[in-house]
């Protein structure tokens, strides 16, 4: 009903643009996409099973999995929290800050990857007094997390932050004036309204730092059973020239990432829903 | 180091603009990474011959990455009128999945067509403050050694088949096993590719000891200083033969065969020689050998034909391939 309401456009009818849309997104992602299932169809099912069922190939589905979403979950928290500042605080030099937080972004993944591992290694600026505390990054899957947090950052703080901007202060003055802590306020007023982005932040970064290679073999040390990540096991079978093993595991992941994003999407929608009505 | 490498491709590309402008023939060379510097001296002496002998420009394009990523890139398309790969495996690839040459393509030039070889030394820290002299030292208690996954680098495979062949050697199969598993408990990183393993011993000052080709120890040595770093060559290693050869559906259709041909020959001329020596690359003719032998220190050899491997496609298919030797190293146990 909502959607009839709001029928009057200033782009063309409903009809040309989904078409459109359907094209391109056939064109650009479905077609690419289609092709490694296609290769994966060669496979026998019992071929294919023993291909992603492999020890090696399951811990690194583990590794790949669970330390994107805890990336993508440090992010969220930190990211947060660098946006608030960058929106809230007149920081001296804040033009600079904010073109900091792009660099991730722009950086060749294989030159962060270099970078974080100089600084990271046993014998780097970073990773030397860590290690005499007992804790290695660079080579272990903590240094697979150093990096995907690194190339992760900017998409929770380029969501959150001009949501951030655009917020009314006058509901954190109200809320202040009703009597409401300053951890109320956060709870029930401004968090709930950076939901929704956050969580868009979230995703990315998470989608992202599932994809990510370039940055994540040279600071692993590719260890097999430990420190190998999804990406790198395709590269190994494509080394082998086998290309429907590549596909049988790639095709496993990408599955895993849509069923992923769907619930976050859904859960997004969920939030978004509760939150109108709750304003009514 | 890397300076140095941006200084070379920003020169090649001025070679390239400027050779474009005005060349009669064009070659693609797809080469792999350790070879970046020895193509760059030998295009432009192959490049004077062929002026002056068929009064004829030709601009060779070098083209460099990983072995296998290569070979892939020339199957799926990629136009090289010559491979130079780091293994005939790589090239056996490409007759046999993209048909681009013939299966036979190793017996057309002489040498199994490899113009130069190199072989698998150790890399140690000044002063060598392990004490390693020989294979059996690698897998001592408390030595950390350094070397990229042969899954992922084709020059890898040579040195995971020195180890091989050094295992071998004391007492038959099960003794390969043994020593190459005890090898692998000694190694805490798998680089990717062959330069990452040598950028994580050198600049990250990782482990004890690196395995690595000859020619890249002794350009490390050469980059870094040798207050840095020392050589050891084992007494017995592997013959590192990187094929070369013409990519016959491609120099058919570009019709560029004479001169593809022509460049492969004159890698085994006293020129072409010449420079893979000065590149580090042990050269296969006599003359130049012994001009060289300095250099070069003699060992026992084996060879990837040698029984114990049976050629690359069975070395492949025994040891690198998913459930081979090398994966079992890694098999968590009780699977």
């Amino acid at each position: 009903m909502v959607l009839l309401q709001r029928r009057r456009n200033v782009l063309p009818g409903f009809g040309p643009a989904l078409g459109f849309t359907l094209l391109y997104l056939g064109l650009i992602v479905l077609i690419p996409l289609s092709a490694a299932f296609a290769k994966t169809f060669t496979l026998t099912w019992e071929s294919f099973w023993l291909t992603v069922t492999h020890p090696r190939v399951l811990a690194a589905f583990r590794l790949s999995f669970g330390v994107s979403l805890l990336a993508a979950a440090i992010n969220a928290v930190f990211g947060l929290l660098v946006a608030w500042v960058l929106v809230r605080y007149p920081l001296p030099g804040k033009r600079v800050i904010d073109a900091l937080v792009d660099l991730p972004f722009a950086l060749p993944t294989a030159v962060a990857g270099i970078a974080l591992t100089a600084v990271y290694s046993t014998k780097g600026v970073l990773g030397a007094p860590l290690a005499e505390l007992g804790i290695k990054v660079a080579f272990t899957p903590l240094g697979v997390l150093m990096a995907l947090i690194f190339i992760g950052l900017p998409f929770v703080v380029r969501t959150v932050q001009p949501v951030l901007e655009d917020m009314d202060r006058g509901y954190e003055e109200a809320a202040h004036s009703l009597g409401a802590t300053p951890l109320q306020t956060f709870t029930r007023v401004i968090f709930p309204t950076v939901l929704p982005a956050l969580i868009t932040g979230f995703t990315l970064a998470f989608a992202r730092a599932l994809g990510e290679y370039g940055s994540v073999v040279f600071i692993s040390g590719n260890m097999p059973m430990i420190s190998e990540i999804v990406p790198l096991i395709i590269i190994t079978k494509l080394e082998q020239y086998d290309y429907t093993g590549a596909t049988a595991v790639a095709v496993v992941m990408l599955v895993a990432s849509f069923i992923l994003l769907l619930v976050i999407n859904l859960l997004q929608w969920w939030v978004r829903k509760r939150r109108a009505e709750d304003r009514g | 180091m890397f300076s140095k490498h941006l200084k070379a491709a920003g020169a090649l590309a001025l070679a390239l603009a400027a050779g474009l402008a005005h060349a009669d023939v064009t070659l693609l060379n797809v080469s792999y990474d350790p070879t970046r510097e020895l193509y760059q001296d030998f295009n432009q002496s192959f490049a004077k011959y062929w002026l002056a002998t068929n009064k004829e420009k030709v601009t060779i394009k070098q083209s460099h990455g990983g072995s296998g990523k290569q070979a892939r890139s020339v199957i799926d398309g990629l136009e090289a009128d010559v491979v130079t790969l780091a293994l005939a495996y790589d090239i056996d690839e490409i007759s046999s999945i993209g048909k681009l040459l013939s299966p036979d393509w190793q017996k057309k030039l002489p040498s199994n067509a490899s113009p130069y070889t190199s072989t698998i030394v150790f890399l140690v820290r000044k002063g060598n403050p392990k004490g390693i002299k020989d294979w059996d030292d690698l897998i001592k208690p408390g030595v950390s050694v350094i070397t990229p996954n042969p899954k992922t680098s084709g020059g890898a495979r040579w040195n995971y088949l020195a180890a091989w062949a050094h295992g071998y050697k004391k007492g038959g199969e099960a003794k390969a096993r043994e020593y190459i598993t005890a090898l692998f408990k000694n190694v805490p990183i798998l680089d990717s590719g062959a330069r990452g393993a040598t950028t994580t011993f050198v600049e990250r000052g990782q482990g004890d000891v690196l395995i690595a080709w000859e020619n890249e120890a002794i350009l490390a040595i050469k980059e870094l200083g040798p207050d840095k770093f020392e050589l050891v060559t084992p007494s017995l290693s592997i013959l590192a033969e990187p094929p070369v050869a013409v990519v016959d559906k491609v120099v058919d259709k570009r019709g560029t065969r004479k001169v593809a041909e022509a460049y492969l020959k004159y890698l085994y001329t006293e020129e072409g020689q010449e420079i893979a020596a000065k590149n580090h690359y042990r050269p296969r003719l006599e003359k130049v050998a012994a001009k060289y032998a300095r250099d070069f220190p003699k060992l026992n050899l084996v060879t990837i034909a040698d029984p114990i491997f049976g050629g690359w496609q069975a070395a492949q298919k025994t040891h690198f391939n998913d459930g081979g030797v090398f994966d079992k190293i890694y098999q968590p146990t009780g699977k």
